[in-house]
């Protein structure tokens, strides 16, 4: 029992370092000398590196919003978990816990779902590059977690 | 005392018609739009007199940077006058309802061009002493989201219903907890009674 606690614990500290990373990373996409969103669109000249804001189209809006309100989520869902650790009777669920770490990887589900249709294609060597990975990554880890804490 | 207020009055009542038979015509001050769309330039006036058969409303244009203005609607007799050979031809349409002293007219397809200042010009006769109203026409393309109004809206309003969800479900179980509190209370209650009705009876 301690053991899988343990687990979920880890996990649920992994999850919100791959959330942190993925949203704050401007690299979501990538390519040559050029890397975009999802706050600044940063360029590489032979003068140096210049970044400037995104752009301020509502889709990209709507992805930041759902990228930051899964991670703060995901922190109350890492919360709630260390308070019931010590309040919980024994037999009890970790309802909230779980209820919070589904609406956090529901976010960034949508959110990713948005970045990936709504980008502007048709950029020569853009490619998708490792925080927009990171995201769709982080949305399927925090399924076993669920499970464990629903049993 | 009472005289002299009697006398002032009467004197104010006789001069101030006669300064308010001028007819007031109001437009907007500034009006804003975006290019290729459509805005409805509004013209109404004030006048002491009934509105009169013969009511005219007259619209000149003067370009930004232009000296001089030219006509560009004329309302008498009844009937309408648009543009059909300066620059609105084809895309000038009245809309108001002169009988309303509503003098308002529409402007279709708007072009950067149309920057500029359009005046109207109201007579309702014999009220015919008044000041032409002028409104500006700002014409610009596509205003940009500001950043990050749409990411704080949405984070806002997700934690906004999150704390309305918290304080509903501390309110149920609240209200919950004190029925069930008021039940054991009614149901001790009697109990007590009966206990005391038993005890009496010996």
């Amino acid at each position: 029992m301690l053991l899988i606690l343990l687990a979920v614990l880890i996990l649920h500290l992994i999850i919100l370092v791959l959330l942190f990373v993925s949203t704050i990373a401007n690299a979501w996409t990538v390519g040559g000398t050029k890397n975009t969103d999802l706050w600044y669109s940063c360029l590489t000249t032979n003068v140096g590196y210049h970044c400037s804001s995104a752009s301020n189209e509502d889709w990209i809006q709507a992805v930041q919003a759902l990228m930051v309100l899964s991670v703060l989520f995901c922190l109350f869902s890492l919360v709630f978990f260390m308070c019931q650790l010590f309040t919980l009777v024994k037999g009890g669920r970790f309802f909230f816990t779980a209820v919070f770490q589904i609406l956090a990887s529901l976010f960034v589900m949508c959110g990713a779902i948005i970045y990936t249709v709504m980008r502007p294609d048709g950029e020569k060597d853009a490619a998708f590059g490792f925080a927009y990975i990171l995201a769709w990554v982080s949305f399927p880890l925090c399924l076993p977690p669920l499970t464990a804490m629903c049993e | 005392m009472l005289t002299i207020l009697a006398l002032a009055s009467v004197i104010l009542l006789g001069i101030v018609p006669q300064q308010s038979e001028a007819i007031v015509i109001y437009t907007g001050w500034e009006r804003h739009a975006l290019v290729g769309s459509d805005i409805r330039l509004s013209c109404s006036f004030f006048s002491w007199r009934w509105t009169s058969d013969d009511v005219t409303f007259s619209w000149s244009y003067r370009a930004d940077g232009a000296r001089d203005s030219i006509s560009v609607f004329h309302y008498t007799g009844g009937s309408p006058y648009v543009d059909n050979k300066g620059p609105f031809r084809d895309r000038l349409e009245f809309v108001g309802n002169p009988g309303r002293r509503d003098g308002s007219i529409l402007l279709k397809n708007l072009d950067y061009g149309d920057n500029g200042t359009f005046t109207c010009d109201a007579k309702n006769p014999p009220d015919i002493v008044g000041r032409a109203s002028s409104v500006r026409l700002l014409v610009f393309e596509k205003v940009p989201i500001q950043a990050g109004v749409i990411t704080g809206a949405i984070i806002g309003a997700v934690l906004g219903l999150l704390v309305l969800v918290v304080v509903i479900y501390y309110l149920m179980r609240f209200l919950v907890a004190r029925r069930v509190f008021n039940l054991s209370v009614s149901k001790h209650g009697k109990k007590g009674k009966g206990k005391e009705g038993s005890q009496q009876r010996q």
